[in-house]
């Protein structure tokens, strides 16, 4: 429904939204969160000033912070792009977790099966392993989707566990290095099977690693698969109107099953990233939630590559920035909390730019419903109803509820 | 022109409604009597204003003129239910059920809400008991979901009768069920009138309003061209009052001498989106140069017959063959190759995407072709230009290339989904109500369109509840009545009335009394 009541208050999806009205919502947006984000500090006895400065600095300060951001931003990147691809055929991707953590699983056999290859090729198998990991990891759900109509959200989300819980059973068990004194790590990756650094002019050693580049490029490329490519237009289309593509002749059913598969890929190139650029051996915690957060940096990137990119831009400074205080002994629960007022805001923002919210109490919402879209014979100028009979004011037939 | 007879004040009466939409009056002082005990008929064609006028005697429009008066006393609704506890029950065309609740749950929803736990166990057996005096059979257990829709349909009424309405609404309520089901609805609407209460029933269906109806109101483009009673009357006249004019035949078709078939089909069915037969035992065939008319009221078959053909909806019998060659349940993509162009009922819902730019819906079906398709890469910039090409010869007024569909006019739409159409240069055109909701020029454009792809050879096969339209146009001229087509003949043959018969269930050439 395009209407709806909340109270005395009236929700409608906006026909059009200006650039105007957009630029002011998210200039609002921001300076809401800081105002919430203030009366944070103030009510938990932080200075505002100093408290923004530290985390403005964490996170941009200084090349080596802004080299973290970009380093927390790398597999948010990715598993955003995961969701969002999918989320362009409507298909909510919540197992990029999942998908990431078999794609760690599948580059990390063959970083410890092969661990004296050259490292460029040892690399480039490694990236290929992990994007067929987490691509068998959404394929199951894709068929089911494509094929039987399973509810994917459910599909994906179950999967999680099961790729989490099976990579604590390799690490506890038959990957386990025997000189971890029983903690539950494999065994350190060969020098071929880590992703080099980016050496940043001015500073040596930071943590950014070749998998920034590759989330960029995955970024780029997706973007352009959208806009230039048959597939891409196919894609784009059937998430604006399924009915319109099996109109055209578009094989949907197909093209669900190969989004899935490229967003499993996506996602499952984070997982490669994260083992081989930071942890360097695979442990159960190589993601602090990415795969869910890829889910909101794909709606606060609109479900577009580049949108997703600034967004996951966003997430990591947020993150790196909120660290930072924490080493000025901020708890870390009120970071949290920080972190969700921005995001609770901007998203309000985003929805604000679609739906308008009007006080209209009293008035029926059928009514309001009714007015907005009359029948389709009322809609009809006069002179065009017909002569004969009854020209059918029964909508054709299959109205299903 | 209503009637003085009785003495006494009628139960409803609606005194010069106005009700205005933008760009439309919708009721132009309508006056209409409602008396207790009857079952008023509320004729009209689609967009007379019948659905206008009941939904303002049910409080969800407020009327900008006029008066409703309940037994002599003036009354103004601001609400649903307002109406609701005067004593007015409308069944919309669309239910407004909840479909994961029980039927008595429905039935007491918003109406007898505190006390939940009491009144549910009291009100499954007022529901039961009203179920059993108006031969309503439902199980007031049973969940809406699991309901054929005649079922929810029984649910609306129990509901309002649980609610005391003394005037029962019921808007088109024949249009979704079988005939069966629709004797069984008449039977009720019968035994609801014997025990004094008021049904109107709004219909366009010229056999029920002679089966059931007491007293008859034709509406015509918003005004009342007349009440009167079935006695008095016959199928022929009361179809001369909704038209309300002699139908003027411009004879646009062209003399042309059709080809070779081009469509074919023998003895196709299908079934509809709710599983039912849609299409049964049709067989047709289209010439080239010949413009085929499928005339009808929608939902008769006529989204079944055009899905069929362009490889949208699987049959369950008979055969496709075009140009010779079997077709029979092939994909969409290869009808479309085969020279299928599809002009669809909802041009935006599937014809066209809102959402997308004129550029890529101008390359819906040619973007696996060059020049749009290079390899597996898509020319964003040659759509553009085969867009601008459109937009220029079927003088399409719109901002660029690159807006969004959805700031079209219906119009405009139209004319750009034509240009793409034909732009495939399609041996067969199937065109589902090409003209409906369009103005006068759009209509033209789009009429000429076909008619000059009928002179470039392409068949076409013209399904449309526009009788004028089909006459202007088609040659010859089909009907189809609850997915048969139950006539097909030479436009030289066809007169209005018959053809206004057959789409209503009747047979032609017969007065229906």
């Amino acid at each position: 429904m395009s209407v709806r009541r909340i109270g005395p208050l009236v929700v409608e999806r906006r026909t059009l939204t200006s650039g105007r009205t957009l630029v002011l919502l998210r200039m609002g947006a921001i300076v809401l969160a800081l105002v919430v984000g203030a009366v944070v500090f103030v009510a938990t006895g932080l200075p505002v000033a100093g408290s923004y400065r530290a985390m403005w600095s964490g996170a941009f300060g200084s090349l080596d912070a802004f080299a973290e951001t970009l380093v927390a931003s790398t597999p948010l990147i990715l598993t955003g792009l995961a969701v969002a691809l999918a989320g362009r055929m409507l298909l909510w991707n919540i197992g990029a977790e999942g998908q990431l953590y078999m794609g760690a699983t599948f580059a990390t056999a063959v970083a410890l099966w092969y661990p004296d290859v050259p490292r460029p090729l040892l690399l480039l198998a490694m990236i290929a392993a992990g994007a067929v990991g987490g691509a068998l990891w959404a394929l199951g759900p894709g068929l089911l989707r494509a094929k039987l109509a399973v509810n994917e959200i459910i599909t994906t989300l179950m999967l999680n566990y099961v790729a989490i819980l099976f990579v604590g059973y390799l690490v506890h068990g038959r990957w386990r290095d025997p000189a971890s004194l029983g903690f539950p790590l494999s065994k350190p990756f060969s020098q071929n099977a880590t992703l080099p650094t980016i050496h940043l002019p001015g500073i040596g050693g930071t943590r950014l690693h070749a998998g920034f580049l590759i989330a960029v490029a995955a970024a780029l490329l997706l973007w352009f698969v959208l806009r230039g490519t048959r597939w891409g237009y196919e894609v784009r289309l059937i998430g604006e109107s399924p009915a319109a593509a099996r109109y055209a002749g578009m094989p949907v059913a197909r093209n669900i099953v190969l989004v899935m598969l490229a967003a499993g890929a996506l996602a499952g190139v984070a997982g490669m990233g994260e083992v081989s650029g930071i942890v360097h051996r695979i442990q159960p915690d190589i993601s602090a939630n990415y795969g869910y957060t890829g889910i909101i940096v794909a709606t606060l990137g609109r479900f577009s590559p580049i949108g997703v990119l600034i967004a996951a831009l966003l997430f990591g400074a947020l993150q790196v920035g909120g660290f930072s205080l924490q080493t000025l002994g901020v708890p870390a629960s009120i970071v949290g909390v920080l972190q969700g007022v921005i995001l609770f805001i901007t998203l309000a923002a985003e929805f604000l730019a679609r739906y308008r919210v009007r006080w209209a109490p009293g008035t029926p919402i059928e009514a309001i419903e009714l007015e907005r879209e009359p029948d389709e014979g009322l809609a009809q100028p006069a002179p065009m109803r017909a002569a004969g009979l009854a020209l059918g004011e029964g909508k054709s037939g299959g109205d299903a509820p | 022109m209503s009637q003085v007879e009785g003495e006494d004040p009628p139960l409803v009466e609606l005194r010069g409604i106005v009700k205005r939409f933008p760009g439309l009056v919708a009721n132009d002082h309508v006056d209409m009597r409602i008396r207790s005990g009857e079952v008023h008929a509320l004729l009209g064609e689609n967009g007379a204003g019948k659905t206008t006028l009941m939904r303002v005697l049910a409080g969800l429009y407020r009327p900008e003129g006029g008066q409703i008066l309940m037994g002599g006393r003036a009354v103004a609704f601001r609400s649903p239910r307002q109406a609701i506890e005067n004593g007015i029950g409308m069944v919309h065309q669309h239910f407004k059920l909840v479909g994961s609740m029980t039927v008595a749950e429905n039935v007491l929803l918003g109406w007898s809400e505190p006390r939940v736990w009491l009144a549910k166990r009291a009100g499954v057996r007022q529901v039961e008991d009203i179920a059993r005096r108006y031969r309503l059979p439902v199980h007031p257990d049973a969940r809406i979901w699991q309901l054929s829709v005649g079922e929810q349909q029984r649910v609306e009424i129990l509901k309002a009768i649980y609610r005391r309405a003394r005037v029962l609404i019921l808007d088109e309520p024949t249009a979704v069920l079988t005939p069966q089901e629709a004797e069984d609805l008449f039977g009720t609407i019968r035994s609801m009138a014997e025990e004094g209460a008021a049904v109107v029933f709004i219909t366009h269906k010229l056999h029920e309003v002679v089966a059931v109806a007491d007293r008859i109101t034709v509406l015509r483009s918003g005004r009342v061209a007349g009440t009167t009673v079935p006695s008095e009357t016959n199928a022929r006249e009361l179809a001369r009052m909704m038209v309300g004019r002699e139908v003027v035949l411009e004879s646009s078709a062209r003399v042309t001498s059709p080809g070779e078939p081009v469509l074919r089909l023998e003895g196709i069915s299908a079934r509809n989106d709710r599983g039912l037969p849609g299409l049964i035992d049709v067989s047709l065939a289209t010439r080239a140069g010949q413009i085929l008319g499928i005339a009808g009221v929608a939902g008769n078959g006529q989204r079944e017959l055009a899905e069929v053909i362009t490889g949208l909806r699987r049959t369950t019998a008979g055969r496709i063959v075009l140009d010779g060659r079997d077709m029979t349940n092939r994909s969409a993509r290869a009808m479309i190759e085969a020279g299928v162009a599809h002009v669809p009922e909802d041009r935006l819902g599937s014809g066209l995407v809102p959402g997308m730019s004129m550029a890529e819906n101008a390359v819906l079906k040619a973007y696996r072709r060059p020049p749009v398709a290079r390899g597996p890469f898509i020319d964003l910039g040659e759509a553009r230009k085969v867009a601008a090409r459109m937009l220029d010869t079927f003088g399409i007024r719109a901002l660029s290339p690159d807006a969004p569909v959805r700031l079209l006019s219906g119009g405009n739409l139209q004319r750009l989904l034509l240009a793409r159409e034909m732009a495939e240069r399609p041996s067969l055109i199937v065109a589902v109500h090409p003209t409906r909701g369009l103005d006068i020029g759009a209509t033209e454009a789009v009429r000429r369109a076909l008619l000059d792809q009928q002179e470039a050879g392409a068949a076409i096969l013209l399904i449309s509840e526009d009788l004028d339209e089909v006459l202007a146009l088609a040659d010859p001229i089909g009907v189809l009545f609850e997915g048969r087509l139950v006539a097909e003949v030479p436009r030289a043959e066809c007169e209005v009335e018959d053809l206004g018969l057959l789409m209503a269930g009747g047979s032609g050439g017969e007065d229906r009394q």
